[in-house]
């Protein structure tokens, strides 16, 4: 060992470490070992590394919130309406909104509206209602209101907010029959929330199987598929589902239309699912894993369904996410024209219904407020939709 | 060239087959005909009905015959270019049409122009300014103008325009041209009107485009030979235009496939708002009514029309980009 030349300043050598083996015994699987933080990023779920994505994208998480508000808000329409969706103030026809006010001589006085006077314009021929800010109607909390039948089953009348005893509270106006159009776009959003979600459903379910189809099984399968959702795409929209929804009896109940529109919409818009299936088989089915399955001897259905779907269906999601909105519009076109949902039913495409007019844009404009809550949704549904698709894409 | 032109014309042939079959059933499934809810609407009127008339009808049109050579009557027909007959008019379908066929295409063609038009240079401003203040400012506007439903933009824009600039509300041209011949005079009335329904039409369109270029050219432009271009010192705009923007450029001319139905679907809406000339009013009539040859030659040129225009996207396509015109593949 003494090999040493002079070369070496002696200094050097004399700080030269001691040769040191460490007495613990040897793990060689130590390099594999990780902290419980890297444990937890590495060994992350598919899931929670999307909620991880998911949660940075600051827009996609708003939205997020807003849908879920606004979806825990139809559970409850009858709470928080003021009225009843169908309770008419003939005394109130066409009034116009109310606004809230606080102070009342610059002394704070708690939420109230000015109730209105009244009085028929006859040069026009049209009711004039002017905020009389005398007429001071403090609104109430938690009280009990109009009668309804909470989701048509238990009987109940208390609301979070009514108007004064003998006030009125019309935050949004009344339209031609005196109802109060707040109330009527609370209890519209409970179908036209849900129109799109089990319009989603009904092409979920067409989108994966046909898809499904045409990506696993390939040849001429695939191509007939492919021409099939070539045609149905290059088909305008609305004067199909115009014409589909022109079939539906005039008979049938309220309810059998709201779900044979919603049939409607889903048979159509299942192309752009079908299609992402299919590319996204047509990749995967190439993949060793589905090989192994395979000559396990595993049936097309069981490897469909329980080795490539898995693993792409966070993908599905964010493109059913990004259908929804324009199933939501569709609705709201079709009951604009008439030819969707009816009333006694009410979403607001119904309500938007009344809008039809030049007249209402002049006259009561409160009227197109419907939709704003649309407008609303539709944003947040893209934005959430962008949000989990960016999530959803590994290579991000 | 020639060999891909053959092949995207024989492609069309099973294609529309396969629509007209489509749009036969959809107005064919209603219960009923047009003769026995007509014959139902006079007895409960309680006026008289001449039964021997509408059997002579009735058989006259088929309708005792089964489904299917209904169907290849009908098919026959349009391929003679007899479109049938319009009960509800009690006149020839293309007596009836042709016009508002006509007003149709006016008003589909100038949305594509105005889409196009408006998209180019927004589009490639948004990629070029990417995270600037107008770029935000132009993606709000744009996800506003898909969120939007368009008829409601229709009468807020049909109110506007009648305060502010005095353009008579409704119809496609002002009633004094209404039954006069084609003129210089009607034309500039058309034109001064074409505008809203253009606007209305074409907005989520617009919106779409933009969004879809502004990515594309966003991604050209931070492939390495666009930062080669600019080191050699290719002056900016020569960097842009050359081959970036050429390269984004293939979907935008594809989409014309996809914007097609689009145009015509927000077409059907707003022209029954705006009580346009056009089909979507007649179209809704006809369905309603059971009007079933009227609203069959609807649906078929609505269809046809859109399958036209993917036809001419690929073959712009194929112009463009000879990788399409070699393999002979579809485009998208």
């Amino acid at each position: 060992m003494s090999v040493e030349t002079a070369s070496p300043p002696a200094a050097a050598a004399a700080e030269r470490l001691p040769h040191y083996v460490s007495p613990q015994p040897f793990d060689p699987y130590s390099a594999e070992e990780m902290t419980p933080q890297q444990e937890r990023y590495y060994m992350a779920s598919q899931w929670r590394m999307m909620w991880w994505k998911l949660k940075r994208h600051r827009i996609a998480v708003a939205s997020g919130v807003i849908l879920l508000a606004m979806y825990l808000s139809i559970t409850v329409s009858e709470f928080l309406a003021p009225y009843d969706y169908q309770s008419r103030h003939s005394d109130f026809i066409y009034a116009p909104p109310q606004g809230i006010h606080l102070f009342h001589d610059g002394r704070l006085i708690g939420p109230y509206v000015a109730g209105f006077d009244y009085h028929l314009d006859m040069r026009d021929l049209r009711r004039v209602y002017t905020p009389n800010l005398r007429k001071i109607e403090k609104l109430r909390f938690l009280c009990h209101g109009d009668h309804y039948s909470f989701w048509g089953l238990v009987p109940g009348d208390l609301h979070l907010v009514c108007p004064a005893e003998g006030g009125t509270l019309f935050l949004l106006g009344t339209d031609r029959l005196g109802r109060d159009l707040l109330s009527r776009i609370l209890y519209g959003a409970r179908i036209s929330l849900t129109i799109g979600l089990v319009g989603v459903a009904v092409s979920f379910t067409l989108g994966i199987v046909i898809g499904g189809i045409a990506g696993y099984y390939g040849g001429w399968v695939d191509i007939l598929i492919q021409r099939l959702i070539e045609i149905i795409q290059s088909f305008p929209h609305l004067p199909l589902w115009m014409a589909l929804s022109a079939i539906l009896p005039v008979t049938w109940s309220p309810l059998l239309v709201y779900f044979g529109i919603t049939i409607i919409l889903g048979l159509i818009e299942w192309t752009h699912l079908g299609r992402a299936v299919r590319s996204k088989l047509l990749a995967l089915r190439e993949e060793d894993f589905c090989t192994a399955a395979l000559l396990m001897g595993a049936k097309p259905a069981r490897i469909i369904g329980r080795h490539l779907l898995p693993s792409f269906m966070s993908h599905l999601i964010a493109t059913a996410t990004l259908t929804i909105p324009s199933m939501i519009l569709g609705e709201t076109a079709l009951s604009f024209l008439g030819l969707g949902l009816r009333p006694p039913i009410t979403s607001w495409g119904v309500l938007l219904n009344e809008a039809q007019n030049i007249n209402v844009v002049a006259l009561y404009p409160w009227l197109m407020l419907p939709v704003v809550p649309v407008i609303v949704m539709v944003l947040a549904f893209n934005f959430l939709g962008d949000g989990l698709r960016d999530a959803a894409d590994p290579y991000r | 060239m020639l060999g891909y032109i053959v092949q995207r014309l024989l492609i069309m042939v099973p294609t529309l087959i396969v629509i007209s079959i489509v749009v036969f059933t959809i107005i064919k499934l209603p219960p009923g005909d047009y003769f026995s809810t007509y014959v139902a609407e006079l007895q409960s009127e309680g006026e008289a009905v001449d039964l021997q008339k509408i059997e002579f009808l009735k058989k006259e049109y088929g309708f005792d015959k089964p489904v299917w050579e209904q169907y290849l009557y009908w098919a026959g027909g349009l391929l003679r270019g007899d479109l049938g007959y319009s009960f509800e008019y009690n006149l020839p379908v293309r007596d009836i049409v042709g016009d508002k066929l006509f007003l149709t295409f006016i008003v589909s063609f100038a949305t594509v122009l105005f889409t196009y038009v408006v998209a180019f240079p927004i589009g490639i401003y948004s990629a070029t300014h990417q995270y600037s203040w107008s770029d935000h400012a132009l993606t709000l506007l744009g996800f506003i103008g898909l969120a939007t439903p368009n008829f409601l933009l229709a009468l807020v824009l049909l109110y506007l325009a009648n305060i502010y600039l005095g353009v008579s509300i409704g119809g496609l041209m002002d009633p004094r041209y209404l039954d006069a011949p084609w003129s210089l005079a009607k034309a500039q009335s058309v034109f001064a009107h074409l505008w809203i329904p253009v606007i209305v039409i074409g907005l989520s369109g617009t919106a779409g485009m933009i969004r879809r270029l502004r990515a594309n050219l966003l991604d050209e432009l931070q492939k390495q030979y666009v930062t080669t271009a600019r080191a050699k010192g290719l002056p900016p705009f020569r960097a842009l235009v050359k081959y970036p923007l050429r390269m984004a450029l293939n979907p935008f001319i594809s989409d014309i496939g996809s914007l097609l139905p689009h145009i015509i679907s927000g077409a059907a809406v707003v022209s029954v708002v705006m009580n346009l000339p056009t089909t979507g009013p007649m179209l809704l009539e006809a369905l309603r009514s059971q009007d079933m040859y009227l609203a069959g030659s609807f649906l078929m040129f609505l269809a046809f029309l859109t399958v036209i225009g993917m036809l001419i996207s690929d073959l712009a396509l194929a112009a463009l980009d000879p990788r399409i015109r070699l393999s002979g593949g579809v485009s998208r």
